[in-house]
C-alpha cells in the first residue's frame, strides 16, 4: 500500500459558483488506478465527487478524464505511473475533459460535440446491391486495417483535446471522422463516394483537420484518428477526384505539382494555385486581401518581386523521375504499419505468417481494395 | 560538430532570415554546415496525405543525400523546420520498419544511384543544441544573456507529437527543451496555453478563419501573460503567427504587436549577433521589444 495525493478539479454549475481544486490523500497498491483512487476518496471522504465510470477495464469508454493534463482513460492509467508524469509537488492532478460542457465534476456533456457527430457520419454499413447469396469476400488486409478504426470506444479523449475543435466547435473531429474511416475502408459498403463527398464539402468536415497529432497522443485504444483523417483525403482526392469547396483537393494537388516543378516549395505560386489559380475567380479576393500583407513584406524585403514571380529552383532529374515512377503505379503501395508491424515486431512469425499465407487464396480482393504492400 | 544539413523550403523562401540566422550563427557554436542543396522538399505532411509512398521516396532522397555526407565525416543530419523534423520522422519510422518496403523505395532511388539505409539521426537544431553542444557549453557561449527579457516558446505540433515516434521521454524531454535553452540563455520563460499548441498553418487555404483564429488566440495568450517575444523553430509557425499576424489580430479582434523570433535569432542575440546580422528587420511585426532590449545591452542597430 501507498499514499497518492489526488488533486480533483470540481464544478457544480448548478450553483453558480466558480470551479476549485479539492485535494485528498488515499491508499491503494501503486498499480491500482486513477479511478480507484477517486472511487475511494469519494466512498471514504466525499461522496459529493461526480465521476461516470462503468467496466473499470478500459472497454466502455465512460471513465475519460484528464490526469496531470492529458485526457485518458482514468482506470486504464496506473497510479505510479501517474504520479510519475505529476508535478514536482507529487500530487496527482485529475480534470474533466476538454471541448465539452461539465455536467458536474469530471462529468462532461458527450451529446453534442461527440454524439451528435457520430450520428453525422452515417455510422452504420450501406451495403453494397445486389446482397450476395452468402457473406460478402473481401481481402484479409482490407479488414485489419478497419479494426484500427473500430478499436475506438467512444470514451472522447480525442475530442477533449482536438485544437480544431477548440477554435472550431462545429468541426466533425477526430472520433466521428475515425468512424467514418470505417465505412469508407470497408469495401463492403456502397456509399464510399457519397460519404466523402458530404466530408469534403462541408466546411468542418476532413478538411478542418490542422495534423496536430493531439488525437493520436490522446486516443488510449491507439486508433490514430489523425491518420484515418489522411487516408479519407487521399481517397476523396485521388480516387474520387472530389473538387471540395473548400479547397483540400486542389491545396494537396497544387502542392504535389508544386514540388515535382521545383523539388522545394516556391510558396509565391502555391497560395493562388489552391484557390484555383491566380486568375481563379476564387483566388482573386483572397489575393486582394492579403495584399496589406504582401506590401509589408515586399517593403521589408522579406521578399523580393523577383524571388517572389520567378522560379530560382528547378526539381534536380532524380526527383522528377521518383514523382514519374511512384505516380505511374497503377496501384496505390501504401505500406500500413498497424497491418504490417516492424520487422522487429514480426520476427519468428514468419513461418506462422506463411502458413497463413497458404491457407489463403492469393491475389487482391475483387473489388481492388488497397491491402499492405507486403 | 559537422553536420549533413537541410534547412528546408520556407526557410529560403518566406521566411529566408532564418536560413540567414542559422548561417550566422553555427560558427559561433562551432558547427560546419554541409548544405544538401539537392535535397528535395519533406511534403510537409501535405504529399503523405497525397500519396505515402511519394512522401517516403522523396525523403528517402534527402536521407540518401545525407548519408553521403556522414559517410565523409558529417556526425548526424540537422533540420531547422518543426515540420520538417515530423514529416521525416514519420517517414523514417516507416522506411526503418521494413527492409522489405525500404527495398521498393531504394529501388526506385537506384535510377539516381542512391541509397538508404535504415537509422540515420536526424535531429532538428533545438535537439542539437540540447543533446549535442549541451546547455553548459550554450551557457558559457553567452555574450549578451537575455536578462528581462520574457519569451514565449512556441513548439509547433510535428516537434513535440507523436511522443513515441520523437522519442520524447522522461529521460528525453525534447518536448522542454525549448524554455531550457531560453534559460540558458538567460531569459525568462513564460508560462501561456499556447506554446505547445497547432498554430493553424495547415488548413489556412481550407478554413481560414479557423486558422487566423488559433494562431490569434495563442498570440493573444502571450500578450496576456506579457511575453516581450515568441520564439518557434517551426517556420511554417511563423508563417501564421508574424506574416498572418495582422490578419490574425483582425479576426480575434484584438491588437497583439507580439513578435515572433526563429530559433537561432534568439540564439544568435545572446551569443553578441546585432539584430540586423539575423534579420529581424525583415519580420512582419517589428520586434520592438526585442530591439529595446538589444539597444540597451548591444548598442545601436541603427537603419531601422
Amino acid at each position: 500500500m501507498a499514499e497518492f495525493k489526488l488533486k480533483i478539479r470540481r464544478y457544480d454549475p448548478e450553483t453558480g459558483a466558480a470551479p476549485y481544486w479539492d485535494e485528498h490523500t488515499v491508499e491503494l497498491e501503486p498499480h491500482r488506478s486513477v479511478l480507484e483512487g477517486i472511487l475511494q476518496a469519494r466512498n471514504e471522504k466525499d461522496g459529493s465527487i461526480g465521476v461516470r465510470c462503468s467496466c473499470r477495464s478500459a472497454i466502455c469508454g465512460s471513465c475519460g478524464v484528464r490526469v496531470n493534463g492529458k485526457p485518458g482513460l482514468a482506470c486504464h492509467t496506473h497510479l505510479d505511473d501517474a504520479l510519475a508524469s505529476a508535478g514536482e509537488d507529487g500530487v496527482i492532478e485529475v480534470e474533466p475533459m476538454g471541448n465539452m460542457p461539465i455536467i458536474k465534476d469530471l462529468i462532461v456533456d458527450m451529446d453534442a460535440v461527440h454524439w451528435k457527430k457520430i450520428q453525422r457520419v452515417t455510422p452504420w454499413l450501406i451495403g453494397k446491391e445486389p446482397v450476395p447469396e452468402r457473406e460478402y469476400i473481401v481481402s484479409r488486409e482490407s479488414m485489419i486495417d478497419v479494426t484500427q478504426s473500430m478499436a475506438c470506444i467512444q470514451c472522447g479523449a480525442c475530442v477533449s483535446d482536438c485544437l480544431s475543435m477548440e477554435v472550431d466547435p462545429l468541426f466533425v473531429g477526430p472520433a466521428a471522422l475515425a468512424k467514418s474511416y470505417r465505412f469508407v475502408g470497408d469495401p463492403r459498403d456502397a456509399a464510399h463516394e457519397q460519404r466523402l463527398k458530404d466530408l469534403g464539402e462541408d466546411k468542418h468536415g476532413i478538411y478542418d483537420c490542422t495534423h496536430c497529432f493531439k488525437c493520436i497522443e490522446a486516443c488510449p485504444k491507439g486508433v490514430a484518428p489523425m491518420n484515418q483523417i489522411m487516408r479519407l483525403r487521399r481517397i476523396a482526392g485521388n480516387d474520387f477526384h472530389i473538387k471540395d469547396r473548400n479547397n483540400g483537393e486542389r491545396h494537396e494537388a497544387a502542392f504535389v505539382k508544386n514540388i515535382e516543378k521545383n523539388g522545394i516549395l516556391h510558396e509565391a505560386d502555391l497560395l493562388p494555385d489552391s484557390y484555383g489559380g491566380k486568375f481563379h475567380p476564387r483566388a482573386v479576393p483572397e489575393l486582394i486581401s492579403s495584399l496589406p500583407i504582401v506590401m509589408t513584406a515586399l517593403l521589408r524585403r522579406k521578399m523580393t518581386p523577383a524571388k517572389a514571380l520567378l522560379h530560382p529552383h528547378e526539381a534536380p532529374e532524380g526527383v522528377k523521375r521518383i514523382f514519374e515512377v511512384v505516380e505511374g503505379r497503377d496501384q496505390r503501395n501504401e505500406f500500413n504499419l498497424y497491418i504490417s508491424g516492424t520487422d522487429a515486431d514480426n520476427e519468428g512469425t514468419a513461418e506462422v505468417a506463411e502458413l497463413i499465407e497458404a491457407a489463403e487464396p492469393a491475389g487482391v480482393a475483387p473489388d481492388g481494395t488497397e491491402g499492405s504492400s507486403a | 560538430m559537422k553536420v549533413a544539413y537541410w534547412p528546408g523550403c520556407v526557410s529560403r523562401g518566406f521566411t529566408s532570415e532564418l536560413h540567414g540566422s542559422m548561417a550566422a550563427v553555427a560558427p559561433m557554436l562551432n558547427i560546419e554546415l554541409v548544405e544538401l542543396d539537392r535535397a528535395n522538399c519533406c511534403g510537409a505532411g501535405v504529399i503523405a496525405e497525397h500519396s505515402q509512398e511519394l512522401a517516403d521516396t522523396l525523403n528517402a532522397r534527402t536521407f540518401a543525400l545525407a548519408q553521403q555526407e556522414i559517410t565523409q565525416g558529417a556526425d548526424l543530419m540537422m533540420n531547422i523546420c518543426s515540420t520538417c523534423q515530423g514529416a521525416q520522422s514519420e517517414c523514417q519510422q516507416r522506411l526503418d520498419a521494413s527492409a522489405e518496403y525500404r527495398a521498393q523505395v531504394n529501388e526506385t532511388l537506384s535510377d539516381e544511384g542512391l541509397e538508404y539505409q535504415d537509422g540515420i539521426i536526424n535531429k532538428n537544431f533545438l535537439w542539437v543544441l540540447v543533446e549535442d553542444i549541451g546547455l553548459d557549453k550554450l551557457k558559457t557561449l553567452v555574450r549578451n544573456p537575455l536578462t528581462d527579457l520574457r519569451v514565449g516558446p512556441f513548439y509547433g505540433c510535428y516537434i513535440v507529437r507523436p511522443t513515441d515516434r520523437l522519442d520524447i521521454n522522461r529521460a528525453q524531454p525534447r518536448d522542454e527543451y525549448l524554455d531550457q535553452v531560453i534559460e540558458a540563455l538567460g531569459g525568462t520563460v513564460i508560462d501561456y496555453a499556447g506554446s505547445h499548441k497547432c498554430c493553424g498553418f495547415p488548413i489556412i487555404t481550407m478554413n481560414k478563419e479557423a486558422s487566423l483564429e488559433q494562431a490569434g488566440r495563442h498570440l493573444a495568450d502571450a500578450v496576456d501573460a506579457e511575453a516581450d517575444c515568441l520564439v518557434t523553430p517551426c517556420p511554417l509557425c511563423h508563417l501564421n503567427l508574424d506574416l498572418q499576424q495582422p490578419m490574425a489580430a483582425k479576426q480575434v479582434k484584438r491588437e497583439l504587436n507580439m513578435p515572433v523570433l526563429h530559433l537561432p535569432q534568439l540564439v544568435g542575440l545572446a551569443l553578441g549577433l546585432s539584430p540586423e546580422d539575423l534579420g529581424l528587420q525583415h519580420h512582419i511585426v517589428k520586434p520592438t521589444a526585442v530591439i529595446d532590449w538589444s539597444q540597451a545591452v548591444v548598442g545601436g542597430v541603427g537603419g531601422w
